[in-house]
């Protein structure tokens, strides 16, 4: 099992979740995130001349899904959440050691 | 004297507006610091709120506006109000009771030690806040109120016009602010860190309970429901207009037209007309707000660049729009809007200039030294700033134990 943390848009969540669950991801934790890349925060106007905002608020989505589902995940991801614009966010991935669902205490990867 | 009802109605709904400027300052304020300190600014503006009002009826009122010592200060006779009753006081307003008079000048006296709090914010201890207040309000705003407004007070004497206290506010708020953000010295971190403001629509929403406020503080300053009342709410709104205008225009050369700026932008032109608002035509008003809106931006261009932590610009706005305003007064009053006021330079008369000119400069010189031996006073005796942890905290959690997260 693998999971998947995606740092995206704010504005692209919707998208996102409507692509996931069309293909059958329907489970996800979303977090309001805040956080910096390459791009390092963003310059706003004061009342005069400009203040810097050094953390840009991101969604971070968590998925998990079975290995062999990997790669169509990320695609689905990529394919939504990809303007070609720095701040389009990053994803990381990691291995999971197992997965419970709590209500019936069944585990491994059929829970997914 | 026969009380009119019209004209008293209209003073005590003055009074309602003004009054509703102080929790006001409190949210422009407030939206413009950091998150961690938000509670505590909005709390220093109703502190000035609940302090200076009994301060008014205690003293300030007499200070300000009883029978004059030498022009300097106000009697004591109407200690704690006795002798301030419903009958009118010719000397200051003919058709309203005495104690309108009082109550819609304690809403003047109230709103301009919070218009200082910008000075300050996040690093003041609010003990310290509450005692620099209480003085500031006796020994410095009483005695230029009654300078300029009680009856033989000297500036008044001489000729000095302040409609609605673009000098007596917004020149002593201003200087002040300048003197004791001297004193107390930067934020932590200020240049350095970010500087992030907590809330933008409250900022755009205290900037517009000020300019409905204002309506009264300008409008209600005729002490009577006539034309020079409609007159003052006119030139009021195009001159805040104006200023807003040309704010955007300057915020938009730089990059981009900000919503704080026009904020500000209006502001500064409610300011700035203030002292003229009962003299003055619609198009000087118009020349009013847009020029001071061009001085107020370019002063905080310059503030920055010196790097002092006046953190939200009471000097800028205030100070210089009700330097400018006054100094307009000089310029623009007409005897055809107002016969008891006096004609300005563009009318004839360059005397009532210089009198403008010296008006402003002795307050401002006043309220200015002033405000730094009572700010360095206090500093001494119970220190005006928080200690390093308490700042880094906020002065929500760290002066009143409560936090908006």
């Amino acid at each position: 099992m693998k999971k998947i943390e995606a740092i995206i848009r704010s504005e692209k969540l919707d998208e996102l979740r409507e692509a996931l669950d069309a293909q059958g991801f329907s489970g996800m934790t979303v977090t309001d995130v805040r956080g910096r890349g390459k791009q390092k925060g963003i310059t706003l106007e004061w009342r005069v001349g400009e203040y810097r905002v050094e953390f840009m608020p991101k969604i971070k989505v968590e998925i998990v899904v079975a290995a062999n589902n990997l790669e169509k995940v990320i695609n689905i991801v990529l394919a939504v959440c990809s303007t070609g614009n720095i701040g389009d966010g990053k994803i990381f991935i990691s291995d999971v050691l197992d997965v419970i669902r709590i209500s019936s205490k069944e585990r491994g990867e059929g829970v997914l | 004297m026969a009380i009119n009802t019209g004209d008293t109605a209209w003073v005590l709904v003055s009074m309602a507006l003004v009054m509703l400027m102080t929790p006001a300052v409190g949210f422009f304020y407030g939206g413009m610091v950091r998150k961690k300190s938000i509670l505590s600014t909005i709390m220093m503006c109703f502190a000035s709120l609940i302090l200076i009002s009994i301060q008014w009826v205690l003293f300030g009122y007499t200070l300000a506006f009883g029978p004059t010592h030498g022009g300097l200060i106000g009697g004591l006779k109407w200690l704690g109000l006795v002798g301030v009753g419903q009958a009118p006081n010719p000397d200051y307003a003919a058709t309203i009771p005495a104690l309108a008079f009082m109550i819609f000048q304690a809403a003047f006296a109230i709103v301009t030690p919070s218009l200082i709090v910008g000075a300050f914010v996040e690093r003041i201890k609010f003990a310290a806040f509450l005692i620099f207040t209480a003085l500031w309000a006796t020994l410095v705003y009483d005695p230029v109120a009654h300078w300029v407004w009680g009856v033989g007070g000297w500036l008044r004497m001489m000729g000095t016009l302040d409609f609605a206290g673009g000098i007596v506010v917004h020149v002593t708020a201003g200087f002040s602010a300048l003197a004791i953000a001297m004193v107390i010295g930067k934020r932590r971190g200020y240049g350095k860190d970010n500087m992030e403001p907590s809330n933008i629509p409250l900022v755009v929403l205290g900037a517009v309970l000020l300019w409905f406020g204002w309506f009264g503080f300008n409008g209600g300053s005729a002490l009577a429901a006539n034309g020079i009342a409609v007159s003052a709410v006119v030139v009021t709104n195009t001159a805040g207009a104006a200023a807003a205008l040309v704010w955007m225009f300057l915020s938009w050369l730089h990059r981009r037209p900000s919503v704080l700026g026009v904020a500000t932008g209006a502001i500064v032109g409610l300011a700035a007309v203030t002292p003229a608002s009962g003299f003055i035509d619609p198009l000087s008003a118009m020349a009013i707000g847009a020029i001071a809106a061009v001085i107020s931006y370019y002063m905080i261009v310059l503030r920055m660049k010196l790097r002092i932590d006046e953190s939200l610009d009471v000097f800028a706005c205030h100070g210089m729009g009700g330097a400018w305003g006054a100094i307009a007064t000089g310029i623009f009053a007409s005897r055809a809007i107002n016969p008891a006021g006096n004609n300005g330079l563009l009318f004839g008369n360059p005397g009532l200039l210089w009198t403008q000119i010296f008006a402003v400069v002795v307050t401002a010189a006043f309220a200015f030294v002033l405000t730094l031996v009572l700010a360095t006073i206090v500093d001494i005796l119970v220190g005006l700033r928080v200690n390093a942890n308490e700042e880094l905290v906020g002065l929500d959690i760290s002066q009143h134990a409560e936090s908006i997260a």
